[in-house]
């Protein structure tokens, strides 16, 4: 849930970037944390297991300027991927301001994303959320892997309320940036509609 | 998405002071006060050293991983946990089911006086959060959030 503190002038967003196990969601946020400028971001968190999968969350705190003399901070949120970890994953959708769904474009993938974006929907609906209603952000991750499926066939599969839809290859970059641009847009979009401007 | 949480400076600069008071009294090292979802409220003590940002958000992941526990075991919520270290120790205590106050103490204090303390503290602070809400339910006036235009939002983006 959006935080405004009138005090100290912030305003403070939680977003998460959810989908299959393996699906480059760590990547996006290691991206962002690379390439953003220290003075904007805080400590990159990563509760992973030996192996580097996310076994509870990774945060990275970013800072995008200033609106009408309020600081805008964005919470980053990744949730673990793997189907048993869902328990964590319901919490850590506590709260949340928008959603990045952060598809794997091979093939073989196809059906994890299908069940992964069937377990957010669900997942929201026991937070009180409804996916239709909330800032949501679609990436196709992996675009330079050969065994792809098409944008359209993702397309079809997986954004069939035709949400904002990015390609990317998260790791070197392409489309991340453009991806969070969106999010923050939309939720920042839905506060002021929330508040009647 | 839920409305958003509001904090006013009067009530900032109250639970401020009830977060410095604490600090005094329970002989803590520092003192923090932080929303449910991890974002930092208010602060008293040695802070200097620590990246607040980080604590906060690991504490709310704790405090809901916990809410988790209690949810398997059929029990109300766990509304406080206590971390026992070599030289710092960490007492989490959730307010009003609103927000989550940590203090960190050494040797110069005790779990029993820290408990003792945080009970009245977070009475205090749960009547402040109280006023919060019943300040933002009742203003009309107008709020940051409708003065944003799509003008302010594009010159964040803007490389």
């Amino acid at each position: 849930m959006s935080f405004i503190n009138y005090s100290s002038r912030e305003i403070n967003c939680k977003l998460v970037y959810y989908g299959p196990g393996l699906g480059g969601k760590t990547t996006n946020l290691q991206f962002i944390y690379a390439k953003t400028s220290p003075e904007a971001k805080g400590k990159m968190i990563s509760l992973a297991t030996e192996t580097e999968r996310t076994l509870f969350f990774d945060f990275l705190p970013l800072s995008l300027g200033e609106i009408r003399g309020f600081k805008t901070r964005f919470h980053l949120y990744t949730v673990p991927g793997q189907v048993f970890y869902d328990a964590s994953r319901k919490l850590i959708l506590k709260g949340v301001d928008g959603v990045v769904f952060v598809a794997d474009s091979q093939i073989e993938r196809m059906e994890a994303n299908i069940e992964s974006l069937d377990n957010l929907r669900q997942n929201l609906i026991e937070q009180g959320y409804d996916l239709d209603k909330l800032p949501f952000v679609m990436q196709y991750n992996k675009r330079d892997l050969p065994n792809i499926a098409s944008v359209a066939e993702l397309h079809e599969a997986l954004n069939p309320t035709n949400v904002i839809e990015f390609e990317a290859r998260a790791t070197t970059g392409v489309g991340v940036f453009e991806t969070l641009k969106a999010i923050a847009k939309a939720v920042l979009t839905e506060l002021r509609r929330g508040s009647g401007g | 998405m839920s409305a958003p949480e509001v904090m006013f400076p009067e009530e900032q600069r109250q639970i401020s002071s009830v977060c410095q008071r604490l600090h005094r009294d329970a002989n803590a090292k520092a003192v923090l006060l932080i929303g449910r979802d991890g974002q930092p409220i208010a602060e008293a003590g040695e802070v200097g050293e620590i990246d607040v940002t980080s604590l906060s958000s690991l504490t709310a992941g704790n405090v809901a991983a916990t809410g988790g526990i209690s949810k398997i075991l059929r029990e109300k919520d766990f509304t406080s946990q206590f971390h026992e270290g070599e030289k710092t120790h960490v007492h989490i205590t959730l307010v009003a089911g609103r927000a989550i106050l940590v203090v960190l103490f050494d040797e110069r204090s005790s779990l029993g006086l820290v408990r003792l303390r945080v009970r009245k503290a977070t009475e205090e602070m749960a009547r402040l959060f109280e006023q919060v809400a019943k300040k933002a339910a009742a203003s009309t006036g107008p709020s940051i959030l409708n003065e944003i235009t799509d003008a302010d939002i594009d010159k964040l983006f803007n490389d």
